[in-house]
C-alpha cells in the first residue's frame, strides 16, 4: 500500500478529511523549506504538497507568483527540490510528499531521470497543472513504475466524458479545482461543490480533494464534510510574503494557521456537528 | 519529403511530429474542445468563409499587393525581390487577417468578451479593431516594458475601446502578457473568447491561427505565377511565434523547389544570450500550451530574451516551425539588432517603405541572400508590416529624441 493510500484508509476510518497545505519549495529561502513541512506536520497537515518554483506558472495567481519569484531568486530547481523531499523522509517517513508545478522542468529533467530521483528520494505523487492525461501516457508509464501517483485535475468544466477519462489515468487522488480561475481566488460556493463531489464519486472511488479558493478555517471546515481533503495554498503562502523573508515567523504563522484549519475541520466532521453546508 | 501529406497535420490531438499538442490546465480543456468543434466546422462551412473573404475585402483591403521591389533588387544585383505587402492591411500588419477569422468564430459562440496578448500592439491593435466593429467588449495584456517602446499602440488600442492592462509580472514583455491572458481566460472562460495572435498556444490555435493567415501565401503564390508565369525560389519571413511566415510558408510547402527561411531576432548575437532566437539556439520544451523550441536554462526556467523588436521578443515559436526545421523543410536563421536596422533603413531609402522592425529582420537577410542569386530567380519577402510604430525605438538607439 503505497504512503499515500495508507494515510486516506486512515484518515477514513478517523472519519477524517485530510488537511494538504501547499507551500512553494524554496520560499523564502531554501533552507527554510524541510523545517516548514515538519512544522505543518506537528501543526496537523496530513499529507504535503510542495510547490515547485517555475518561471511562468499560468495557473498561479499573484500570490504563488511572487512565491515562485522568491524562491527562483536562489535558483530553486526541480532537483534541489527533489533534494528537499529526501531531507524531509529522513524524519519522516509517513507523511505522503505530492510535488505540484509545470512540466518543463520535469521534461528538462527527462521524465526517466525524474522518476528514478523522485523514488529515492521517497516521493509519493506528481501534480502537474499544465499536463492533461492526454498528453500524460509516457510520464504516467514511468511514474507509476518508480512508484509514484500521477494526480490529476478536474474542474467544474470537465465533462463527464472527460472526467472518465481523468479518473482512468488518476492515482492517489483526485484534486477537484473548485472553481474556474488561478490559484487564490476569491469565492467558493460549497453548495454547487457538494453536487459536485457526489457527481464525480459516481466516476471515481479515488479519494477526492478540493483546492483552489479556501482561505480560512471556516472554509476549510465547509469543505471538510463534502471532500476526503481539503487543499489550502494561498492562504498559507501569503503568509510568507507578509512575514518578508522571516522563515520562522513564517512557519509559525503557517503552522498556527493549518492548527486552526485543522481544528474547525474536525470540529466540522465529528458526530453530531450541524451540517452547515 | 515529396510524400508528405502537409494537409495531415497537425493531427486530431494537434501534433506536429512531437511538437504541438494541448497542454493547459483542465480547467481550460472543455474550452478548447468546443472551440476546436466550431472552428473545425466553420472553416469547412462556405456561408462562413464567403463572410471572412467578404471581410477580408471590404474592410482589411485584401487581396494587397505583390511588389516587385525593382530597385532594391538591381542594387542587390541578385534576385528579383518581391514584396508582399501585409503592411498595406487595415491596421498596418498581417495581423487583422487572424483576429478578422477568430472574432467571427467568437460571435459563433456567442462569446460576449475577447482577450488578446499583444507583444508589439500591432496584435492588439488588430484585436481592439474587430471588437471596436464588432462590439465586442475588449481586453488586451501587454508587458510593462513593451508599453514603454510601443506608447502609439497603447493609445490607439485605448482609442479603440479596449483595456490595456499593464502586466508587470516577470520580464514584464509578450512571455509574460501571454501568461496574465491565460489567467483571465481560465477565470472567465464562460463568457470570454481568448484571440491568441500568432501560431503558438494550445491545440487549435496553431492550426487555427495558421489557416487564418494562409490567405498570404495563397495570395502570393498566385500573384507570383501571374507576374512571372513561374513559383518564387525562395520565401523569406520573420519568425516570432511565427504566425506571418507559416501564412506565407505553409501554401507552397508541397512546391519542392521553393526554398524557405524563417529569420529570428539575434538580438545582440545568438553567441551573447541576449537574443530571441529558440529555433537556432534554443531546445525542445512546454510553454504555453504546446510543445516546442524554446529558450530555457538548465533547469527548464524560461530565460529573459531579448530584440529590438517588441514583436519578435518571445522565447517560444509557434510548433509547426519546430517541426518544420526538425523535418529541414525550412531553413531557420538569425540576424541581430544592428541588420534588421540596416535593413529597415534600406528598405525605407530604396523602396520608400518603412517596414516594421519585426519585418526588418527578414530583409536584412535578404540583403545577404539575393546577391548569392541570379537575376533570373526570385524570393518573396513577407513584409509583414509597417513601421510607423518603431519611430520611437529607431530614434532613440540612433540619439534622436523625438
Amino acid at each position: 500500500m503505497s504512503r499515500i493510500e495508507q494515510r486516506f484508509a486512515e484518515l477514513r476510518e478517523q472519519n477524517r478529511a485530510a488537511l494538504i497545505p501547499y507551500v512553494t519549495a524554496g520560499d523564502p529561502e531554501p533552507g527554510a523549506t524541510v523545517p516548514l513541512m515538519h512544522a505543518l506536520v506537528a501543526a496537523g497537515a496530513d499529507l504535503i504538497e510542495l510547490g515547485v518554483p517555475f518561471s511562468d506558472p499560468m495557473a498561479d495567481g499573484p500570490v504563488i507568483q511572487k512565491a515562485c519569484e522568491r524562491a527562483l531568486r536562489f535558483g530553486t530547481s526541480l532537483r534541489d527540490v527533489l533534494a528537499m523531499v529526501a531531507e524531509f523522509r529522513k524524519t519522516d517517513t509517513t507523511t505522503p510528499v505530492v510535488l505540484m508545478g509545470y512540466l518543463n522542468p520535469v521534461e528538462r529533467m527527462g521524465y526517466e531521470a525524474f522518476a528514478a530521483t523522485a523514488k529515492t528520494a521517497g516521493l509519493d505523487g506528481l501534480l502537474t497543472v499544465d499536463l492533461p492525461p492526454e498528453e500524460s501516457e509516457e510520464v504516467v508509464d514511468l511514474l507509476e513504475a518508480s512508484g509514484i501517483d500521477p494526480i490529476f485535475l478536474v474542474a467544474p468544466t470537465t465533462s463527464d466524458a472527460r472526467i472518465d477519462h481523468v479518473a482512468r489515468a488518476a492515482r492517489g487522488f483526485v484534486y477537484y479545482v473548485s472553481l474556474k480561475g488561478v490559484t487564490g481566488s476569491q469565492t467558493l460556493d460549497t453548495s454547487a461543490l457538494a453536487e459536485r463531489l457526489e457527481g464525480l464519486r459516481r466516476h471515481t472511488g479515488l479519494p477526492l480533494g478540493v483546492g483552489f479558493g479556501i482561505r480560512d478555517a471556516q472554509t476549510a471546515a465547509q469543505v471538510a464534510q463534502v471532500a476526503d481533503a481539503v487543499v489550502v495554498g494561498s492562504a498559507i503562502v501569503r503568509l510568507a510574503e507578509e512575514h518578508d523573508g522571516d522563515a520562522d515567523g513564517f512557519a509559525r504563522a503557517a503552522a498556527t494557521v493549518v492548527r486552526e484549519m485543522r481544528d474547525a475541520m474536525d470540529v466540522a466532521r465529528s458526530p453530531g456537528a450541524a451540517a452547515t453546508v | 519529403m515529396s510524400k508528405i501529406d502537409w494537409a495531415a497535420f497537425p493531427d486530431a490531438r494537434g501534433h506536429f511530429g512531437p511538437y504541438g499538442g494541448r497542454f493547459v490546465s483542465e480547467t481550460l480543456m472543455g474550452a478548447l474542445d468546443e472551440l476546436q468543434q466550431v472552428y473545425e466546422q466553420y472553416i469547412n462551412d462556405p456561408d462562413f468563409m464567403a463572410e471572412l473573404d467578404h471581410d477580408l475585402k471590404q474592410f482589411v483591403g485584401r487581396p494587397n499587393p505583390l511588389y516587385h521591389a525593382e530597385r532594391l533588387s538591381r542594387e542587390l544585383g541578385g534576385a528579383q525581390i518581391y514584396l508582399k505587402r501585409e503592411d498595406l492591411n487595415h491596421t498596418g500588419a498581417h495581423k487583422v487577417n487572424n483576429t478578422i477569422g477568430q472574432a467571427l468564430l467568437a460571435k459563433k459562440l456567442g462569446k460576449t468578451r475577447i482577450i488578446a496578448e499583444t507583444g508589439a500592439g500591432q496584435h492588439g491593435v488588430a484585436t481592439a479593431t474587430v471588437a471596436a466593429r464588432l462590439g465586442l467588449e475588449c481586453v488586451v495584456y501587454m508587458g510593462e516594458e513593451d508599453t514603454r517602446r510601443q506608447s502609439q499602440n497603447v493609445y490607439r488600442m485605448r482609442l479603440l475601446g479596449a483595456e490595456v492592462v499593464v502586466v508587470k509580472s516577470g520580464t514584464r514583455t509578450l512571455k509574460d502578457a501571454l501568461n496574465e491572458a491565460m489567467r483571465d481566460w481560465v477565470t472567465n472562460v464562460d463568457d470570454t473568447f481568448y484571440i491568441i495572435g500568432t501560431v503558438a498556444g494550445p491545440h487549435p490555435y496553431p492550426a487555427m491561427v495558421r489557416d487564418f493567415q494562409a490567405v498570404i501565401g495563397r495570395e502570393a503564390r498566385e500573384q507570383h505565377l501571374e507576374m512571372t508565369g513561374k513559383l518564387p525560389d525562395a520565401l523569406v519571413a520573420c519568425v516570432g511565434g511565427g504566425s506571418n511566415a507559416i501564412g506565407l510558408f505553409h501554401p507552397f510547402l508541397g512546391d519542392e523547389s521553393v526554398e524557405m527561411i524563417g529569420v529570428e531576432a539575434g538580438g545582440d548575437g545568438v553567441e551573447t544570450g541576449r537574443h530571441s532566437a529558440p529555433l537556432c539556439a534554443g531546445q525542445p520544451g512546454v510553454l504555453h500550451g504546446n510543445r516546442t523550441y524554446l529558450m530555457e536554462d538548465e533547469n527548464g526556467q524560461i530565460i529573459g530574451t531579448h530584440s529590438v523588436s517588441a514583436g519578435l521578443d518571445y522565447p517560444g515559436v509557434g510548433p509547426e516551425h519546430a517541426w518544420l526545421k526538425d523535418i529541414g523543410r525550412v531553413n531557420y536563421v538569425s540576424v541581430t539588432d544592428d541588420q534588421a536596422l540596416a535593413g529597415f533603413h534600406r528598405m525605407t531609402r530604396t523602396e520608400g517603405i518603412i517596414p516594421a522592425l519585426e519585418t526588418s529582420h527578414a530583409i536584412a537577410h535578404v540583403l545577404d541572400l539575393a546577391p548569392q542569386m541570379r537575376p533570373d530567380q526570385s524570393i518573396i519577402i513577407n513584409l509583414s508590416g509597417r513601421g510607423d510604430k518603431d519611430l520611437n525605438t529607431v530614434a532613440e538607439r540612433e540619439g534622436i529624441t523625438l
